[in-house]
């Protein structure tokens, strides 16, 4: 296995004459939280979709868990996980049911299933609401129980689609913890969000900028290059000379 | 200063889900004033009951000095209203859609340009372009367009900059500072804490209470404990071990730094320093530091409920 | 005023930009329309059929000769005696069994009048009354030859089995009427909810009801397009009858049309109704299918006669506006009827009509709740 989780090179995608990714390379170590920023419309969605296999590259390389995104799509399919702000989650069935179901999907069988079904509904305090329809659930509840549904099978990288969209402070902070927990196992964490401060804590942080990415670098050394106090005034350097006008 | 909107005692129910529980508050003339809080804190309930959507349980509510209930009719027609889900008309162009607005409000696009200018003239390079293939910030632009076109003596914005990036957001509030120089009256709610700060004054709101009000100075003047900001490369290490301090109050992750409030109040940062050093945390940096809403609002919050 | 004229432009542009569904809109009755005058025909071809000849002489030969070469049958076999009869059914290739009494000829000539048994397999009650008919009107059909010839005097052959206004029995001049009322509903109900709760989901709503627009202009903004639509389907279709089909028309198109706009108000008032109860897309379309589409399709009469059916189904039908608009389009079409026979069932569809106006109107709210 390499040590690299992630790694691009040249990668682009274009949608008739429009260049949604524009030529990125960039690599992601394994066990590493890496911040994937960009405006709305910078090409965030579409990069993300050609690394979880559901997109074919127009052009350049990419390679995720060791697997080419082009020949072994499948395989990265099996060996990622994947949580979107627009949850997965089935809101008529219980939390139980619904580790049931992916841990199923992603060939858990009976004792083994079992077991991680009592081990993560632990893990997430939700003993109390085990036999409740996940509908009834708070918002804060409903994804950290969808983050982790989205590592049950063990994958070496997770993609999370900006997993903190309107949930209070202190959930959003339970869940970056949660965060930092999985990435000590090991598994590497790809992550966008629109919270500027949370990009602060992430290793390693991209900006994307008309489809390319514009800078990349740990936090601390983004501020230093652009002489800036905060990720969201180097954010706002950067976005504020998108060409692209925002359409 | 003259009261726009008054709410006194106001609660709504849906079923057995208590949206709002027994809200009270004023808003003034010219004020730019901001809902704080994340989704299901009931801002959107209060802002439908403000706009006459919605009838409340308990509790009355007045706007621009008419009764949302009885004088509903009144009322409509003065208001300007973003709706949170609001989409616009995806499959008419931007101007189509101002154009509609416009005429739904008896106006024309020319007669109240004026007012609109500073933010429409922004998309008029677009103006041909069907509103589903526009960006977030902006859709957000055009909404805001319509919501102006017939000159409302108050605006009501649900969430406008939710889900947009934090150019387009930072864009959005200096539009509504523009607004808010025109005389325009505002009242905006966000789950963007940062957002506080753009407001004349701010209600934070959460689980259908209001937790506290005032203009974001005095809100965090509030916060009680000095609060103490910790840094260090193995973020993950010093939240553990910061909370295992026997001393320990309230440990949060925020941006590079990690908030620290100890029981004992001030404390004497070498102490700290130390008892981190022993434990595996090498060289931290410790200041004390000023808190921000945000650490207003998790001091204020009650814990998540485990029995639903 | 000026506001109402902006919503109505906004309507038609939306409406005219989704071209998918405008192309189903158009094309839906065109399709419907072939299909019911081509495939689903109730016409047979070769019905199997036996003969019981209990006379075997010159006048049963002659007519089973008849039957035989006609286009719809196709002779199977022939019997011996009653035993068989249920035997040849079970096999369930014939579909009909013809009787000649004894004496067949001699009883015609003598006392003018002879039996014959038609006995049909009636697990298909369709095929067996078709099947029934056509049995008549060959018989009736021999009989008149033989009057000319003079062979037999008065009755002739019993019996005597008459087929009026749609003499071929030719089943697209009975489809025709009901597609219509099937376009009608589907168009006009349908696409009205849809189109309402779709402004619900988009969170459109919300500001049309803080505008100065009044409930009643969102209503006929609403449902005015779908109107237009609608005439220019039912138009479509009858120039798609009279000219393929060649489907009559003996009434007057005034009358029709007035029916016709009659029956689009309480369509439309229905999918008013359903939107104002529902707040989403799917769901709205749910209850249209289910609660107005598939009635008027099955207990209206438009494919199963509502005399057939139990008396439980024949009450609903009676709520079924799509019944009485098919009775009067059918009348008006086929038999040239004019109002002086037609004025209770098109006070019946204006009692519905204004029962569901008033009850949408009542029912759509000025607010969220």
């Amino acid at each position: 296995m390499s040590e690299l989780a992630i790694q691009t090179e040249q990668l682009t995608r274009t949608f008739g004459d429009f260049t949604a990714v524009d030529r990125i390379t960039f690599d992601v170590k394994q066990g590493e939280i890496f911040g994937f920023l960009g405006a709305n419309g910078a090409g965030k969605t579409t990069a993300m979709k050609m690394l979880t296999g559901l997109l074919t590259p127009s052009s350049g390389t990419a390679k995720v868990s060791g697997m080419d995104v082009y020949k072994e799509a499948e395989g990265i399919k099996r060996n990622i996980g994947y949580m979107s702000q627009k949850f997965s989650l089935y809101d008529d069935l219980t939390p139980e049911e619904n580790i049931e179901f992916y841990g199923g999907v992603y060939g858990l069988r009976g004792q083994e299933l079992k077991q991680k079904t009592e081990e993560l509904i632990r893990s997430v305090g939700l003993e109390k609401f085990r036999k409740k329809l996940v509908r009834s659930l708070p918002l804060g509840w409903k994804q950290k129980l969808a983050f982790s549904i989205s590592i049950i099978h063990n994958p070496g990288i997770v993609f999370l689609d900006e997993p903190t969209g309107g949930v209070d402070p202190v959930t959003r902070r339970q869940f970056w913890e949660r965060i930092y927990e999985v990435s000590n196992q090991g598994i590497t964490v790809f992550v966008t969000t629109h919270y500027m401060d949370e990009a602060e804590y992430c290793d390693r942080v991209s900006i994307m900028v008309d489809g390319r990415i514009d800078a990349m670098d740990s936090p601390d050394e983004l501020k230093r290059t652009f002489n800036a106090s905060s990720i969201e005034e180097v954010f706002i350097q950067l976005a504020r000379s998108a060409e692209r006008g925002e359409g | 200063m003259n009261p726009i909107v008054q709410i006194s005692g106001l609660s709504k129910n849906f079923g057995k889900v208590e949206a709002l529980k027994d809200v009270s508050l004023e808003i003034f003339d010219n004020e730019l004033f901001g809902f704080i809080g994340p989704d299901g804190a009931g801002k959107t309930t209060l802002f439908r009951i403000l706009t006459t959507l919605l009838v409340p349980d308990i509790g009355s509510a007045s706007v621009l000095g008419m009764d949302v209930v009885s004088d509903y009719k009144k009322i409509r027609p003065l208001l300007g209203y973003m709706p949170g889900t609001f989409s616009l008309y995806q499959d008419l162009s931007v101007e189509e859609n101002m154009m509609f607005f416009a005429s739904v409000f008896g106006t024309t696009i020319e007669e109240n340009y004026d007012l609109v200018k500073p933010i429409y003239s922004q998309l008029e390079p677009f103006k041909d372009r069907y509103a589903g293939n526009l960006s977030g910030g902006m859709k957000q632009k055009l909404a805001l367009s319509c919501a102006l076109i017939h000159k409302p003596e108050l605006l009501i914005l649900d969430e406008p900059t939710t889900g947009v990036d934090a150019v387009s957001r930072k864009e959005f509030w200096e539009m509504l500072h523009v607004l808010k120089g025109e005389g325009i009256s505002i009242i905006a709610s966000t789950p963007y804490m940062d957002e506080a700060n753009q407001c004349d004054r701010v209600a934070l709101i959460d689980k259908g209470e209001i937790l506290n009000i005032n203009t974001p100075k005095n809100i965090t003047s509030e916060f009680k404990k000095p609060l103490y900001g910790l840094k260090h490369p193995n973020k993950y290490e010093l939240i553990n071990r910061l909370r295992d301090f026997e001393y320990s109050d309230s440990v949060h992750p925020f941006g590079e730094f990690v908030h620290y409030t100890d029981e004992r109040g001030k404390i004497d940062t070498d102490e700290l320093k130390n008892y981190l050093n022993v434990n595996g945390i090498r060289e931290p940096i410790i200041k004390q530091i000023d808190p921000d809403i945000e650490d207003m609002f998790m001091s204020l919050m009650k814990p998540e409920e485990m029995d639903v | 005023m000026n506001s109402f004229k902006g919503f109505v432009t906004k309507e038609f542009k939306q409406i005219f930009r989704d071209k998918r569904t405008l192309v189903v809109l158009f094309g839906m009755p065109v399709i419907m329309l072939i299909l019911f005058g081509f495939a689903l025909r109730n016409e047979i071809n070769n019905a199997q059929i036996a003969v019981l000849d209990l006379s075997k002489d010159a006048v049963t030969r002659d007519l089973t000769q008849k039957l035989a070469s006609s286009e719809a049958f196709q002779l199977n076999t022939y019997l011996h005696n009653y035993d068989e009869v249920e035997e040849v059914f079970k096999s369930g290739v014939v579909k009909e069994i013809v009787v000649f009494e004894k004496k067949f000829a001699q009883r015609l000539t003598r006392e003018g009048i002879a039996n014959v048994q038609v006995i049909t397999d009636a697990t298909d009650p369709n095929l067996a009354n078709i099947v029934q008919s056509y049995t008549g009107a060959i018989i009736r059909d021999y009989t008149q030859e033989l009057n000319y010839q003079g062979k037999v005097l008065e009755q002739g052959i019993q019996p005597v089995i008459k087929m009026m206004y749609n003499p071929e029995l030719k089943s697209v001049n009975l489809f025709v009427p009901g597609l219509i009322a099937v376009i009608l509903m589907l168009v006009s109900a349908l696409m009205t909810s849809i189109s309402i709760t779709r402004e619900k989901e988009m969170g459109n709503m919300e500001i049309l009801l803080v505008s100065p627009l009044k409930p009643i202009h969102i209503i006929i903004g609403k449902v005015l397009p779908y109107l237009v639509l609608s005439v220019i389907n039912v138009i479509t279709i009858l120039v798609l009858a009279h000219y393929i089909f060649e489907v009559p028309f003996k009434g007057s198109y005034a009358l029709f049309f007035g029916e016709a706009i009659l029956f689009i108000l309480t369509a439309l008032a229905l999918g008013v109704f359903i939107s104002s109860v529902t707040n989403n897309q799917q769901t709205a379309m749910m209850i249209s299918l289910a609660g107005l589409l598939l009635p008027t399709v099955l207990l209206s009469g438009f494919i199963f006669p509502v005399e057939s059916m139990p008396a439980p189904l024949q009450m609903v039908s009676h709520a079924i506006p799509a019944k009485w608009f098919l009775i009067v389009v059918r009348s008006i079409m086929l038999k040239g009827s004019g109002i002086e026979f037609l004025w209770m069932e098109t006070l019946i569809l204006v009692g519905i009509a204004m029962f569901f106006m008033t009850l949408s109107l009542k029912k759509f709210n000025v607010r969220l709740q």
